[in-house]
């Protein structure tokens, strides 16, 4: 019932190093989205992703779970070199994600939607599942009571059984972090989860980020526009303009990085 | 009962039977759509090459015999046997799952990404070259279809019937083809296996999932590739049994690909993305033609079952383009 992620980490301390891009450049004909970008996720972190709009942010995750291809670069993840991978091979090793734009699967149900993400942990084939119900039957017995648990740590049993696309944008997103939540990742790549939320639904969504963080130890790289929320939740911060990276090191330093306040902090975003 | 009510039920009960057949095909279309966003204009040519397939199997017939005989100046024809219905319905499952890996590999593969337009051209391509297949594999005569469902009305039924009727008045029974009976029974079996499927099993959650996003449904570990391979594979099956029941009727022929084209009324009145749409959608038109044909047929000169289905969705075109359960298209402006 554990997908290859499992196995690769298995070997990795806390504190080290879980994955890292190294000189990644990626352009789309002539935009320069990322230019020669290097940083490293140790185990069991908070490493935020900042900078302004078009800076390169999701397009740096895009590279991390196999959505896009740099020109330039490698990624190291639990200490191999990467060769070139699906989004969906990706997903097998243990990284799971979440969108900028809610990419959930709108006419099914809560419940529904976070089995998807057991995807990876289950191992029964299609002739199983058309004709031969045994084992098929055991394995989704024994992953939908890991789904009951994610929904009670999510707090959203009420909506276990409503359609995605009919709950409240704040919830779809929690829905979202349930089904990444559902793959047990290694590495938990959030693409601002908290955009367009008020602020008790921020905070809500802060504390199952480090109540994951805390229970599963897991490794997560969050995108986040709030600097509040930043430097509250995150250890490690990566600051991005223009696809350069311009900033590296806890919330403290990088809060006091002249470079990160003149591209930054000093111009308004949004 | 009157035995006017009695015929206008067992119009309507045949109006059923015939929308079974109808919801089938469209099935096999809502299915790839859903999946791949490709309309599949070879659904019914899939339908006549498992049918074909099927008889082949059955009669023991040597695939691409004429082609054999043709470079070797053989005269095979036949392995000299005949196989039990079912063995011949299982290698002809076999056979449309071959298909739907080669159709993966050859073409859809190397269109991913396409306007749709460009892969609805591919599926008329695929078309033209599977009828070709079919008649190179087994011959382009028309081949008589028997998996051991008798034809003709259903005696026992007739007999039921008939007593119901008010007393003094002429009435012979209900009359309802057994083959008929044998199909809708299969079809619903058939729905109802794949609803099953496609609820609760980590296969059918992948199906649904990469209907409602590529992107999503990538990021949670599920090949598009091997989903593709899945539906057209159940595609071909859902059109192997509408070919079955088809042919059964009519005999196997090309006219039996024609079928797609009463599916496609079913699609727009039902949605092209909606199963239960083309289900319903599927037995609306065969009772709406049915019950036309009965009642208003006689007035017009008969033939009105040739072009109701098609006046039906023109009429729903206009006024609900949408189709019955699709959400109401507004306008972005
Ligand atoms: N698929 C794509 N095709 C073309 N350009 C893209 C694509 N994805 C991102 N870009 C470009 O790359 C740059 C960085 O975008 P993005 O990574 O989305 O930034 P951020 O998430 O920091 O706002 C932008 O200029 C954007 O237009
Ligand atoms: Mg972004």
């Amino acid at each position: 019932m554990k997908n290859h992620g499992t196995s690769l980490v298995s070997n990795i301390e806390p504190g080290q190093e879980v994955l890292s891009v190294q000189n990644i450049s990626l352009s789309f004909g002539g935009v320069k989205a990322l230019t020669d970008i290097s940083f490293d996720l140790v185990k069991g972190e908070v490493r935020a992703i900042i900078g302004p709009n078009g800076a390169g942010k999701s397009s740096m995750l895009n590279v991390i779970n196999g959505f896009y291809h740099p020109q330039e670069g490698e990624v190291f993840y639990c200490g191999q070199k990467r060769n070139a991978m699906k989004p969906h091979q990706i997903a097998h090793q243990g990284i799971a994600r979440t969108f900028q734009n809610i990419a959930l699967f709108k006419g099914m149900s809560t419940l529904d939607n976070i089995m998807t993400g057991r995807f990876t942990h289950m191992k029964t084939n299609v002739l199983q599942h058309a004709f031969w119900r045994g084992p098929a039957e055991q394995e989704e017995i024994e992953n939908r009571l890991k789904v009951e648990e994610i929904i009670d740590f999510l707090e959203i049993q009420t909506i276990r059984k409503t359609p995605v696309g009919r709950l409240p944008y704040g919830l779809q997103k929690r829905v979202e972090l349930g089904r990444a939540l559902a793959a047990e990742p290694v590495l938990l790549l959030l693409d601002e989860p908290m955009a367009g939320m008020n602020i008790e639904e921020k905070e809500d969504m802060s504390r199952f980020i480090l109540d994951v963080q805390e229970e599963f130890g897991t490794t997560i790289a969050l995108i986040e526009h709030d600097m509040g929320v930043v430097m509250d939740i995150s250890d490690r911060v990566v600051v991005l303009d223009y696809g350069k990276k311009i900033g590296d090191g806890t919330p403290d330093e990088v809060r006091n990085n002249q470079a990160v306040i003149d591209a930054y902090l000093g111009v308004p975003h949004e | 009962m009157s035995p006017d009510f009695l015929n206008t039920i067992e119009v309507i009960l045949n109006g059923l039977m015939a929308g079974v057949m109808y919801s089938l095909v469209a099935l096999g279309f809502v299915l790839i759509f859903k999946a791949s966003g490709i309309f599949n204009y070879a659904q019914g040519v899939m339908a006549l090459f498992a049918a074909m397939t099927l008889v082949g199997f059955q009669t023991g017939q040597v695939p691409f015999s004429h082609l054999i005989n043709a470079v070797f100046g053989t005269s095979i024809h036949s392995f000299g046997w005949t196989l039990p219905a079912v063995v011949a319905v299982l290698l002809t499952v076999v056979v449309m799952i071959l298909f739907a890996i080669l159709v993966e590999r050859l073409v859809l593969k190397h269109l991913v990404n396409q306007e749709p337009i460009i892969l609805f051209m591919a599926t008329i391509g695929l078309a033209y070259f599977m009828e070709g297949m079919g008649d190179l594999m087994w011959g382009s005569e028309m081949k008589i279809l028997d998996v051991g469902v008798p034809q003709g009305g259903s005696l026992w039924l007739e007999e039921f019937t008939a007593g119901w009727a008010t007393e003094g008045s002429t009435y012979y029974g209900m009359y309802i083809d057994r083959l008929d009976i044998v199909a809708t029974v299969v079809a619903i079996v058939l729905v109802i296996s794949l609803t099953l499927f496609s609820q609760y099993t980590r296969t059918g959650r992948a199906l649904r999932a990469v209907a409602d996003d590529h992107q999503a449904a990538l990021s949670v570990g599920i090949s598009l590739r091997k989903i593709w391979v899945i539906v057209w594979a159940i595609a071909g099956i859902v059109a192997m049994v509408a070919g079955i029941m088809w042919g059964a009727k009519s005999g196997v022929q090309f006219s039996l690909s024609l079928i797609a084209l009463k599916a496609l009324p079913v699609l727009i009145l039902g949605g092209f993305t909606s199963i239960p749409g083309a289900i319903i959608g599927g037995l609306i038109i065969g009772v709406g033609e049915k019950l036309f044909e009965y009642g208003v047929g006689p007035l017009i000169g008969g033939a009105t079952e040739n072009w109701f289905a098609y006046v039906l969705a023109l009429i729903f075109l206009v006024f609900r383009p949408q189709g019955l359960f699709g959400d109401k298209i507004i306008e972005r402006v």
